[in-house]
């Protein structure tokens, strides 16, 4: 369920303007609106955007929170990649590796 | 009047966003028949333009998230994502919300769909309206197929739904286009982005342009997103696009891997033919 609120978040982030606004003069009066873990608080406020896809953060919802943040296109897929590298493949969701049939 | 026109084309983000990285000769080639197919579209006197695309999260969330919508607005506002980032103006596309509550209500008498009026377009919406209407002045029906958070609508109901929209097209007094956009295989905004798996690509090409249905319906969800990535499950555009053009075959004007558009770029035109 918690993954639900993460995405939430960056959903209304990305096409909501009066939560940009809020995203922009009072981050954490946005934050507190949801219910998130201590981790996935850290993970969207520093931010890691390596550790959110790994958490299985919707790269559709997930790119644009990374361009907003001030990841060029390179820096965003490098950070995922690092992210798989140091908190462990992806958890849940679309992205987790298709397991090879044989 | 009936439907005159239909086609498919690519509508990845890094088709504008990233234009400057990608190989040139494939990039202007890809772009030469976009126009190609602008004026194609064009010559058929459209009064609108139906186009079928995969939303990402741009209006739809998994609190209430729509197998199949249809737009049924005056107008829409796009890009939803930053213009320099997408490198499209935004700006204001007229709808034509007449023919959308007809088309909508006799669709419904075949397939379950739902409305919407209001929409914003994202990229996958926008990038086809910046190369085949640059000036944003055909009126826009957006259809939107939910390719990004399963449960997924089957696609047969896709096949049954773009029959539909059909029949409903041929019933109106208007002259209606139609583009479906998607990509084939991609593993778009992930750590794979850039990936394609072209042999995939062109077995499914195969099958979409001789418009045969029952190959087309054979794939499944489990190997899609093996062999050809989650963003596959955009295959769904193409197939209610072959529905709604049943019987008749594609040309494919264009195809080619351009990694750094996430995608194999693709441009195909319908010979339309009566529905069988």
């Amino acid at each position: 369920m918690s993954l639900y609120n993460v995405q939430k978040l960056l959903y209304q982030l990305n096409r909501d303007p009066l939560v940009r606004s809020q995203y922009e003069h009072s981050f954490d009066t946005l934050l507190a609106g949801y219910e998130l873990t201590a981790e996935e608080l850290r993970a969207i406020r520093e931010p890691d955007i390596g550790l959110l896809y790994v958490m299985g953060v919707n790269g559709q919802l997930l790119m644009h929170y990374a361009a907003l943040r001030g990841y060029e296109w390179d820096a965003y897929l490098e950070a995922m990649r690092a992210g798989e590298r140091r908190y462990g493949p992806v958890r849940t969701g679309l992205y987790v590796r298709a397991k090879d049939p044989t | 009047m009936s439907l005159v026109f239909a086609g498919v084309c690519s509508h990845a983000p890094g088709i504008t966003g990233r234009a400057e990285r990608a190989d040139p000769k494939l990039r202007d080639a890809f772009y030469a028949n976009l126009e190609r197919m602008r004026l194609a579209l064009e010559a058929t006197r459209p009064d609108a333009l139906i186009v079928i695309g995969a939303e990402h999260f741009a209006n739809f969330f998994m609190n209430n998230m729509p197998s199949l919508c249809v737009g049924m607005a005056d107008h829409y506002e796009g890009p939803i994502e930053d213009e320099a980032w997408l490198k499209i103006r935004r700006t204001r596309v007229p709808g034509a919300r007449d023919l959308s509550r007809r088309l909508i209500t006799r669709v419904m008498q075949q397939a379950d769909l739902a409305y919407a009026e209001e929409w914003k377009f994202d990229h996958g919406i926008m990038v086809p309206l910046h190369f085949l209407t640059p000036r944003y002045d055909l009126p826009v029906i957006p259809v939107n197929i939910n390719c990004q958070g399963p449960p997924l609508i089957p696609l047969v109901r896709c096949w049954t739904f773009g029959r539909a929209l059909r029949e409903a097209c041929d019933a109106a007094p208007e002259r209606i286009a139609v583009i479906a956009t998607g990509g084939i295989s991609h593993w778009p905004a992930t750590p794979d982005s850039g990936r394609i798996n072209e042999a995939w690509d062109r077995a499914f090409l195969d099958k979409f342009l001789a418009n045969r249905r029952a190959e087309l319906l054979a794939y499944s969800d489990e190997v899609t997103h093996r062999e050809a990535g989650q963003g596959g499950f955009e295959i769904r555009t193409f197939i209610a696009l072959a529905g709604c053009t049943e019987g008749s075959r594609m040309q494919l004007w264009f195809y080619a891997p351009i990694p750094i558009f996430a995608v194999g770029c693709t441009v195909a035109v319908a010979e339309l033919a009566p529905l069988t």
